[in-house]
């Protein structure tokens, strides 16, 4: 087991530089999500843990050693792609023994680990067939089957759920969070989708565009984004947001509203505002016409311009509402739930 | 329903396969026709006479001794230049595969070989091999080794396998490059995290992978060595010395032409059509199958 250590890891083709100076310390145990929109460098950075992709500047070290030059095979890792790169020819035993042979392990060592893993995934009784033979939700296990055979100090996950359906993701992000405690192996996991991040990550690194918004657990992602980008990416649906002026505590919005804040700004701010914290209220100060609505059960979606712009703006009300098409609501919010992010910087502001 | 396209006039179909078909009748199913026809006659060497034999020819030609002699010596080259040029070409695209700068320039060169005619070919090794002026008996004359593939028919044998292996080598790459880059990445990768390196990647998952190309290539490696190497044949060697380098196709011509024995010709010639229906059968029944994996 070991712990991970990024230190200001940059990775260029050419002269693009594609991540820039990117740190983290990533304890021993620690289940780390790798997030951010497709393009932003995280399979990148993934890769260059693997070994698979060079690394331009920086340093990578596992348990303390730094493997900047070591081959994938040398680093004690374990990793699983997104179309699960099994071998198409090979049986699934001998896709989780592959790695064992190569180590020279003995037979009956290899067998016992394989049928271990085998029972742990529930793919005993398909250890004979191809993964041809195998819904993807099989493959997926040999996938993890064929990481933790090899007892590695650390798992790399590059987005290995995106090619199942959405019922087969949901439960297969339990089991891989299940089994990432049970073996308690150091993992990095790559994903877009901010659901799976938030629910499987003790911690979550928020990448936008090569740089890192945030690093910090799912709450403080939550509670405390630090920059507009990851107040928009993290929680669902998303947080609305309008340009405003600060003076002291309260915020003026473009239609006028004033909006207390328990943070003291002064000019021209970003107000973030997250839909489930807006709660009815007759003298509120933010007015919003309903246009559209989405049922969905556990809560009610109101879509709507912010009254006097064109703005549109997304409340979520809890339960089913009783609110109609065409409806004027006025709407306030505890004064600390009120994000305010710089104008110039987008960055948070306290 | 939908509606029939039809053509105002029922001709122009014709029309447009008539190029084909003539081609076809003039250049392949005549001159077939007429070599049938030919392997039961028996002709004198100055066409005053032909005589109807039914199979004579073939009852000669199973009990000769330089024709069962050639048979074999066929099937040696045959497997000599497929073997050959198939693992070169292996190793070629292997190493290709690998490389990421100028990746382009390296297949371009690796392919022009095979825009080369055959004769050209030979004649190229021919001049690198004559044991006069060529550079390889000079070079090898300095580390003692005397070369004369005028004389030794060992030496003439590996002449033409070598000329036309390599011409072959070129064709066999592109088809192992495109089924090497076919392969995803990820698994190439996935093996190198299980720990394994660069050649136990290409034995136990690059190799395997790409059977059915090997498959594939066996076949059209074998017709090519068995059918199209006469013109490489013909000019390093013309079937010499005594007859060492005369593999079947290249005796069909010595006979007929050189020896003006039209019908023996014709029958070796109807026996090589039987082989090569017989192995494009092979071809398309296994290849359509595909190697399991």
């Amino acid at each position: 087991m070991a712990g991970i250590t990024l230190d200001s890891l940059t990775k260029s083709y050419g002269p693009t530089e594609v991540l820039h100076h990117i740190s983290a310390d990533i304890e021993d145990g620690e289940f780390v999500v790798i997030v951010g929109p497709s393009g932003c460098g995280k399979s990148t950075l993934l890769r260059m843990v693997a070994g698979l992709e060079s690394i331009t500047s920086g340093e990578v070290s596992i348990g303390g050693k730094v493997v900047n030059t070591l081959e994938p095979a040398d680093r004690d890792i374990a990793m699983v792609f997104q179309n699960y790169a099994l071998y198409p020819h090979m049986t699934v035993r001998q896709n989780m023994a592959y790695g064992l042979k190569i180590r020279k392990m003995p037979k009956a060592e290899i067998d016992r680990r394989v049928q271990e893993a085998a029972e742990i995934l529930e793919i005993a009784q398909y250890l004979d067939r191809k993964p041809r033979q195998l819904s993807g939700g099989q493959r997926q296990r040999v996938a993890m089957g064929r990481a933790i055979v090899r007892d590695p100090q650390v798992f790399l996950f590059d987005e290995p759920l995106s090619n199942l359906d959405a019922k087969l993701r949901v439960q297969m992000r339990l089991e891989i969070r299940k089994l990432q405690k049970r073996l308690g192996v150091t993992s990095i996991f790559v994903t877009h989708d901010q659901v799976e991040a938030m629910t499987l990550g003790d911690r979550l690194m928020v990448l936008n565009g090569g740089y890192v918004e945030q690093f910090g657990t799912p709450i403080e992602l939550y509670e405390r984004p630090a920059s507009v980008f990851v107040a928009g990416f993290i929680g669902s649906p998303a947080m609305n947001f309008f340009r405003a002026t600060a003076d002291g505590l309260s915020v003026t919005l473009p239609n006028g509203a004033v909006v207390p804040t328990a943070q003291s700004a002064r000019g021209g701010v970003i107000c973030g505002l997250r839909p489930e914290h807006l709660v009815r209220d007759p003298s509120g100060p933010i007015e919003m016409e309903v246009e559209l609505l989405e049922h969905l059960g556990g809560v009610t979606l109101l879509h709507g311009p912010l009254q006097g712009t064109d703005q549109q703006m997304v409340i979520s009300l809890e339960g089913i509402s009783e609110v109609q098409i065409g409806d004027r609501l006025r709407f306030s919010l505890p004064p600390e739930l009120v994000h305010l992010f710089d104008a110039q910087t987008d960055r948070r502001i306290g | 329903m939908l509606k029939r396209v039809h053509f105002p006039a029922s001709l122009l179909p014709y029309l447009l396969v008539a190029p084909q078909v003539i081609i076809t009748l003039i250049f392949f199913i005549w001159p077939a026709s007429q070599a049938v026809y030919q392997s039961f006659l028996i002709e004198d060497a100055f066409g005053f006479s032909t005589e109807f034999v039914w199979f004579e020819n073939f009852e000669y030609l199973l009990q000769d001794d330089h024709y069962r002699d050639s048979f074999g010596r066929t099937i040696f080259f045959s497997a000599a230049v497929a073997f050959l040029s198939m693992s070169f070409a292996l190793i070629l695209a292997g190493f290709a595969d690998r490389v990421i700068r100028g990746s382009t320039t390296y297949r371009t060169l690796l392919i022009w070989p095979y825009a080369v005619a055959p004769v050209l070919a030979g004649a190229l090794f021919l001049f690198m091999f004559n044991p006069t002026i060529g550079i390889f008996p000079y070079l090898l004359e300095m580390v003692g080794y005397d070369w004369n593939h005028y004389l030794n028919g060992s030496q003439a044998m590996f002449l033409v396998i070598i000329a036309a292996a390599w011409k072959q080598v070129a064709y066999n790459f592109l088809f192992y490059l495109a089924a090497m880059q076919s392969i995803p990445r990820s698994i190439i990768e996935a093996a190198a995290i299980d720990g394994a390196g660069p050649i136990r990647r290409f034995a136990t998952i690059i190799f395997p992978l790409i059977s059915p190309t090997t498959f594939f290539l066996l076949v059209i490696n074998a017709v090519y060595a068995f059918f199209e190497t006469f013109g490489i044949i013909h000019a390093v060697t013309q079937g010499g010395p005594a007859n060492s380098t005369t593999t079947l196709v290249y005796k069909v011509y010595n006979d007929g032409f050189i020896g003006l024995d039209l019908g023996g010709s014709a029958a070796q010639s109807v026996i090589l059509m039987f082989l090569v229906i017989v192995m494009t059968v092979i071809q398309f029944r296994f290849i359509e199958k595909r190697v399991q994996y």
